[in-house]
């Protein structure tokens, strides 16, 4: 078994994003969601003017202090579109994260435990599957006080169940190989073998079900702020921006556009990114197969 | 008919020359990857997806296949030429009766002129391969039917329309050996009985030597001997045919199995020489230079080898060590073990002893419980009531409830090497990993897992590698590896060599046995691959449905059975050294 020209590299196999980067649409999807990104988060810092200032009369076009004018209420368009990023971006993140961290710890309990409890979480599951996103969303945003926390929990809640569904169907092949079973007859503790042996091997789908969670996430919680449940009404926010200039679209284009057009890149590119991600992943199963 | 394939660019195979006569079976052998399957899909004149038939020509009786379009390709499959998969469970569609499955290949061929033809042959196939004829069985879906019967429909497909030539390809892989024998004497008799001209692929050669009348060994993709059956065995010319001879363990012969170091020559990285060369004892410059042309040893007999008639020594020798009666101190012990699952019992009152330096082989065919035995000793499996003793004092249920010192005990190698490492893990993580748990030896970490990658001849720079990296052979060793450095008494073996070639099986084989007589260790065997036992276990239990049918000394076991299970299992087994007889 030891020959000597066989040992020649030992890095690492080529992972899921390197090769993912390798393709065109990934890289064309990365760069769009990094730009926008840039936007959002440097923008607050970088705004010509605070977003509540009036600085002209509503809806005015051409006017030299505002490169895209004013909203409806006289307020920099600008200022508003580059500070009104970042609370989407950052709740979104914040409910993609936790619905990641729930559904990937309920995703791989269900399969590593299997029977009652089992059932228990994937009809908890279905309970929450059954209400549309934005409505669940909506009736928790409804039920208390708006606040960044409740935004973040509610879209949370609606996304774990989906990234449970997904992580539990990729842990249920993985669980029922030998290496488990090693782990599991050296005593390995149920945690170490769930988080160290099973999750870096449903890290493909994974990836790919968290950028698709990060996309609707943002397209929720831009919703929640244009039906006007957004933390702080007055503070620019894309969702608020779209709803309060969108009567007056014809007039001044850009109060409304500008939002319009953020998000819709925001979306493409992790779309574009995440469809890169999955290619990659379904192909790697292809790979080394047959004699 | 004839044979020529060359694949060029980066070639699978070249180089091949093959003839069958009518009515006759050639075996054709080699390890996994040595090209066996793509010869045998060639002959339809198919190629998988990215290979591509570069050159060469078939002829089936003066017809040449491969200057056929695309349609008379297909006409041609199944009519002229049928192929046998290895699986008949896939090959078989779930959705459909066995009946209208068959009925599609006559209607695929337009065979007979009316559906009573048609219906006629289906009864006369099935009563060929010895299934019931009548409507209701035609009538059951594939997964209604046992392995042995599903394999028989396939073949009953394949002899369907009448083909000239069959293309074999493992037929009887997965089946067990009293299933396997039906198999194969169904096989047998339709080709000499309808004249076909047969080519039966598979690496196993005690299934060779009683099946087939010519051989044609395969190594890195070229045909490097052939022979008849009795030349190939006895007489075998080619270095690599000598090895594959010496490595396969047979029931009825008492030699020590030998394994051989290396592994062939991937397509893309094979030598412009003699292909075998970098292995091969006798390998001078020239061979290196050139590769051979075929050397006609005897009538029938070719090799593709410039030192034939240098081999003089023989490889195989008789195991001077006889089975004795171990004296050692008993390790485990397991009391009227009673398993199941979710109530329905699998393993039923099984006593057995496993002394330190001695290797107990649990064998019995698919089904047999064996398996769940070695669980429950392993932790795996928690439903059981008896008594496992281990070291004297009794242990829990599951690995999680028993002390330290029993979990790194009892090492469990499981029988798929490709499963059993996390492929997310180097090798050397995940070999260090029981002492981490233990917390035991933390200091000289880096210098033990030096000594287990020695101990199972791995190069100590194989710690930072990933299994992908590794061949089948070498993914087994790393896991023996990560059972040796708890320092554990006992081994338990879950079919360890099933997954592996013939020469590999022989090596890890070599290295428990080295591993029990230097270390003392105690090892559970469990397989189902009798002759394997013969070669390399003291004791032997037999189990069937769930219960020990016969237990002793492995030599008075295999060869004077006394319970009629045992005595069908033994003689159901192929062997070479009874067919050479």
């Amino acid at each position: 078994m030891s020959q000597g020209n066989e040992i020649s590299e030992s890095v690492r196999p080529v992972g899921l994003m390197r090769k993912a980067l390798k393709l065109r649409r990934t890289k064309i999807g990365l760069t769009v969601l990094l730009v926008i990104m840039v936007f959002a988060l440097v923008g607050p810092f970088v705004a010509p003017h605070t977003q509540t200032e009036f600085i002209d009369m509503p809806n005015s076009l051409n006017i030299p202090d505002a490169l895209f004018g004013t909203d409806y209420l006289g307020q920099d368009v600008w200022s508003r579109f580059l500070i009104g990023g970042r609370s989407i971006l950052l709740l979104s993140l914040g409910a993609t994260s936790l619905g990641l961290a729930a559904g990937i710890s309920l995703g791989l309990i269900a399969a590593l435990f299997r029977g009652k409890l089992d059932e228990l979480i994937m009809r908890i599951f279905d309970v929450i599957l059954s209400f549309p996103q934005i409505l669940l969303a909506l009736l928790l945003v409804s039920m208390f006080d708006a606040s960044p926390w409740l935004t973040i929990l509610s879209v949370g809640l609606s996304t774990t169940p989906r990234v449970g569904r997904v992580i539990r169907g990729a842990a249920l092949s993985v669980v029922e190989r030998d290496f488990v079973h090693a782990a599991t007859a050296l005593g390995e503790s149920r945690f170490r073998i769930l988080f160290f042996e099973v999750l870096p091997n449903v890290s493909g789908p994974l990836l790919v079900e968290a950028n698709l969670r990060f996309t609707y996430s943002i397209a929720t919680i831009a919703s929640l702020a244009f039906l006007g449940f957004a933390p702080d009404p007055t503070a620019a926010n894309w969702g608020t921006m779209i709803q309060e200039n969108s009567a007056v679209i014809v007039v001044q284009p850009w109060g409304a556009m500008l939002p319009v057009i953020a998000i819709a890149l925001l979306t493409i590119g992790t779309g574009l990114f995440g469809d890169g991600l999955s290619r990659v992943s379904a192909g790697i199963d292809r790979v080394g197969k047959g004699d | 008919m004839r044979v020529d394939v060359a694949a060029n660019g980066c070639d699978i195979v070249d180089e091949v020359t093959l003839e069958i006569s009518k009515g006759r079976v050639l075996g054709l052998v080699g390890e996994s990857g040595s090209g066996k399957t793509t010869v045998g899909l060639a002959v339809l004149g198919h190629a998988r997806r990215g290979v591509e038939i570069k050159g060469g020509q078939i002829f089936v009786g003066e017809t040449e296949i491969l200057a056929f379009d695309v349609e008379q390709k297909r006409l041609m499959r199944g009519a002229l030429i049928s192929y046998v998969p290895q699986d008949p469970a896939s090959s078989l569609n779930p959705a459909l009766r066995i009946g209208t499955q068959l009925r599609e290949v006559l209607d695929a061929h337009n065979f007979g002129d009316s559906i009573e033809a048609r219906d006629a042959r289906i009864r006369e196939m099935m009563a060929e391969v010895a299934l019931p004829t009548d409507d209701e069985y035609l009538e059951r879906y594939p997964h209604q039917l046992s392995g042995g019967q599903q394999q028989r429909i396939v073949l009953a497909m394949a002899f369907a329309c009448r083909p000239s030539v069959i293309v074999l390809d493992e037929p009887t892989t997965g089946l067990d050996v009293s299933t396997q024998e039906h198999v194969l004497k169904t096989v047998r008799e339709l080709a000499r009985v309808h004249g076909v001209a047969a080519l039966y692929i598979t690496h196993d050669l005690a299934v060779v030597s009683e099946l087939v009348d010519y051989v044609a060994v395969m190594y890195a993709g070229r045909i490097i001997e052939q022979g008849s059956v009795k030349d190939i065995f006895n007489n075998p010319a080619h270095p690599y045919t000598r090895h594959l001879v010496a490595a396969a363990p047979d029931i009825a012969g008492d030699h020590q199995i030998v394994g051989l170091v290396g592994r062939a020559p991937s397509p893309g990285k094979r030598p412009s020489g003699c292909v075998f060369a970098v292995r091969c004892e006798l390998a001078s410059d020239e061979c290196r230079s050139q590769f051979p042309v075929a050397v006609q040893v005897s009538d029938h007999h070719s090799a593709r080898c410039i030192k034939i008639g240098q081999l003089t020594s023989s490889l195989t020798m008789s195991s001077g060590v006889k089975t004795k009666q171990s004296t050692g101190e008993v390790i485990a012990d397991i009391k009227r073990l009673s398993a199941g699952y979710s109530g329905n019992l699998v393993v039923q009152d099984v006593s057995i002893q496993i002394r330190r330096g001695q290797c107990l082989a649990l064998v019995g065919e698919s089904g047999s419980g064996k398996t769940t035995v070695a669980r429950c000793l392993g932790g795996l499996h928690s439903e059981w009531t008896g008594t496992i003793l281990f070291e004297g004092q009794e242990i829990a249920k599951a690995s999680r409830q028993r002390q330290i010192d029993q979990r790194l005990g009892i090492q469990y190698i499981f029988q798929n090497p490709y499963g059993s490492l996390n492929p997310r893990r180097t090798v050397g993580d995940s070999i260090i990993r029981p002492l981490e748990i233990s917390g035991k030896f933390a200091s000289d970490i880096d210098k033990q897992l030096a000594t287990v990658l020695d101990q199972v001849s791995l190069p100590s720079a194989y710690a930072s590698k990933y299994p992908d990296q590794l061949s089948g052979g070498e993914r087994q060793r790393v896991a023996i590896a990560r059972a040796l450095i708890s320092k554990p008494e006992l081994l338990i073996c879950d079919e360890v060599t099933s997954a592996l070639d013939v020469l590999v099986q022989a090596s890890v084989v070599d290295l428990l046995s080295d591993l029990r007589n230097n270390l003392g260790l105690a090892i559970l065997f469990i397989t189902h691959n009798l002759p394997l036992v013969r070669s390399f276990a003291d004791e032997v239990a037999v189990m069937s449905e769930g219960k020990i049918v016969e237990y002793g000394l492995t030599e008075a076991i295999i060869d004077n059975p006394q319970q009629e299970y045992t005595q069908r299992l033994i003689s159901a087994t192929p062997s070479i050294v009874r067919s050479m007889k």
